[in-house]
């Protein structure tokens, strides 16, 4: 970044040593970051992570921490003591919550992925009658509230006998319109038409074509699907509230049935479970967190 | 063909023809493939999603409890019930407060992060992943930490408003307070995956219109309302019905805020109406048929609600651009 505050008569000398950057003068002037943008987002990356990371420091500390004025700003010695007492809670919701959200996530994410890329590689390349106007229909679905029809799915799940099991928070949530819009909006780019003619010629059925070509070439829009479907279904929290009970417990119902039940007596425990849920996503967050950015912004980049 | 012995002519009639229904198979294969991809999409969403929307609207016109099970058709008497309903009334309006308390300042913080996130950065990588930090965690998460924040006497909101002067709040029986830190903890978590997708809007405007209005003399500030807001109009539309169709279901930050309460405060100072279809539905009476009647209200409420946001920011955009 040096270049843009040096002095501008040095620009005749030494050519630009990346071309996508903007000229000088006031194209570039007009673009600097001044001390008062850095101000303003060192504020709001501060009040984005402070209540993460004071929900860590009180995950390590005793009871008395949480409040403690003014607040506690290092870590204690006790979180060992207050995860074990979390494993303990409410006959060891906690762990078959996580366990149970790991199945759950994991198979949604696979399915979303696979059911998705093929919806989608159909979407954006075969031709067939109707194409338009179903994928409008799909996107017409991104935005009905999925809470329309939770009364419903739940007389749905009491039918086939599957409240209270982990089927009734998987089966309905294995496809998504999201999920076939992102892969489409991806397969029209990345995908050639000749690679499909190509495989065509050598006899491929669609199948194949769609198995060997394709899905390699849809990886990284793939990649990002499962990540954004992952972490979604990871902290999904309404239908499992409705269909399941604690003997079935996801892991945001563990951390909301062991706060209600110890928010008054016992708040370090409390919040050690909660950042216990959290850490997940956020370890997947700090790994992978160029990606998830870059499908969020992709996927809202629409026409 | 490089061989010099030539087929005798029956085995190559014989092969046309088999290449014949291979091409004919083909074709068929070509044609039906396309349905056969798509159609796991269709037939799961038909189960899980269409059905029943299409079974509330049925279910919605009996009276119908999980107890006593279907007690037969009643017509609208759901709907006509919830129009005297005051408890609904109290929701919708909850609803309503919290879901303007929250979208305007969000839409507006995150146009104004886009707009500084969209500025040659050092540590671009690290600013954006802060800001989108909040969307990794969960609305049970947010909702207990957030909770301690708020917290009665001793919580930090209380600790930083003394300090500034600021008498205390009763955060979850007063109805003011308890909306506004039910609408912070909602801002908390969305602002920055408003801001992201704005500024993937913003990064595709051409830079030179920029340059233009600076040669111009137009200010930051100036060309930040004439070119970019207009230019990312479609993204804004987009955000506002989304923060529409989110900001009505509001249910898990009330909930969890309130300790578990489906009622939301002591005098229902929090409860939506998304947490009122569950009490219904779920707790009490559960009353089925009413729970339907209720979510499909607040379904119209939702399209009537997002379609007077869109006119409404359409048109004020609009003006700014003339």
């Amino acid at each position: 970044m040096s270049t843009l505050t040096s002095d501008p008569k040095r620009t005749t000398h030494t050519p630009p040593r990346r071309p996508t950057r903007p000229r000088r003068g006031v194209g570039s002037r007009l673009w600097e970051a001044s001390p008062l943008t850095y101000l303003a987002l060192v504020i709001a990356l501060v009040l984005s992570v402070f209540p993460i990371i004071w929900a860590f420091l009180m995950a390590t500390r005793d009871n008395r921490s949480a409040y403690q004025v003014p607040p506690p700003l290092l870590p204690g010695g006790d979180f060992a003591d207050n995860v074990s007492r979390v494993l303990d809670a409410e006959n060891g919701i906690f762990l078959r919550g996580l366990v149970n959200s790991a199945i759950v996530a994991g198979i949604i994410t696979i399915s979303v992925v696979f059911f998705s890329s093929m919806a989608g590689f159909a979407f954006a390349k075969l031709h067939f009658r109707g194409r338009t106007g179903l994928m409008l229909f799909i996107i017409a679905t991104m935005m009905v509230p999925t809470q329309l029809a939770i009364v419903p799915l739940y007389l749905i799940m009491i039918r086939l006998d599957w409240t209270d099991t982990l089927q009734a928070v998987i089966v309905p949530f294995l496809v998504n319109g999201f999920g076939v819009f992102l892969m489409r909006q991806y397969a029209v780019t990345a995908i050639s038409d000749e690679l499909i003619e190509a495989g065509r010629v050598d006899g491929c059925s669609t199948w194949r074509i769609y198995w060997s070509l394709v899905l390699p070439a849809l990886r990284p829009a793939a990649a990002v699907l499962g990540l954004l479907t992952f972490m979604l279904q990871w902290n999904e929290f309404i239908w499992p509230f409705v269909v399941l009970t604690p003997n079935t417990p996801t892991v945001q119902l563990s951390i909301k049935i062991i706060s209600a039940a110890h928010y008054t007596t016992d708040y370090a425990m409390v919040f050690a479970s909660t950042a216990l849920a959290m850490l997940p996503l956020l370890v997947v967050f700090v790994v992978f967190g160029k990606q998830i950015i870059s499908g969020i912004m992709e996927g809202s980049v629409k026409e | 063909m490089t061989t010099t012995t030539k087929p005798p002519p029956g085995e190559r009639r014989q092969r046309t023809h088999r290449r014949r229904i291979s091409l004919r198979l083909g074709r068929f294969e070509v044609k039906a493939a396309p349905y056969l991809f798509i159609s796991p999409f269709f037939i799961l969403f038909g189960i899980f999603g269409a059905f029943p929307i299409i079974f509330t609207v049925y279910v919605s016109m009996f009276d119908w409890t999980l107890l006593a099970g279907n007690q037969g058709f009643v017509g609208l008497d759901n709907f006509s019930r919830l129009l005297g309903d005051s408890l609904f009334w109290n929701a919708l309006r909850n609803t309503f407060a919290m879901f303007i308390i929250a979208t305007v300042p969000q839409l507006l913080l995150a146009l104004m992060i886009a707009n500084l996130l969209n500025r040659t950065l050092r540590a671009r990588t690290m600013f954006r992943m802060g800001i989108l930090a909040p969307y990794t965690t969960s609305l049970v998460a947010v909702g207990i930490v957030f909770g301690f924040i708020f917290a009665e006497r001793y919580g930090l909101a209380t600790y930083l408003l003394e300090m500034i002067g600021v008498g205390q709040f009763n955060w979850r029986n007063e109805q003011l307070p308890a909306w506004a830190a039910i609408s912070i903890m909602v801002d908390w978590r969305w602002t920055g995956y408003n801001a992201l997708i704005y500024l993937a809007a913003m990064q595709a405007i051409p830079r030179q219109l920029y340059e233009a209005a600076a040669i111009d003399g137009a200010r930051r500030w100036r060309q930040f309302w004439t070119i970019t807001v207009p230019l990312i109009k479609p993204t804004i539309l987009f955000t506002v019905i989304l923060s529409t169709i989110g900001g009505m279901q509001l249910f898990t930050e009330p909930l969890v805020f309130n300790y578990g309460r489906i009622q939301g405060g002591i005098g229902r100072e929090s409860q939506t109406v998304a947490m009122y279809v569950y009490e219904r539905t779920f707790g009490g009476t559960f009353h089925v048929g009413y729970g339907a009647a209720i979510s499909l209200v607040l379904f119209l409420i939702i399209i009537l609600v997002a379609l007077v946001n869109f006119t409404l920011v359409r048109r004020s955009i609009r003006t700014a651009e003339g």
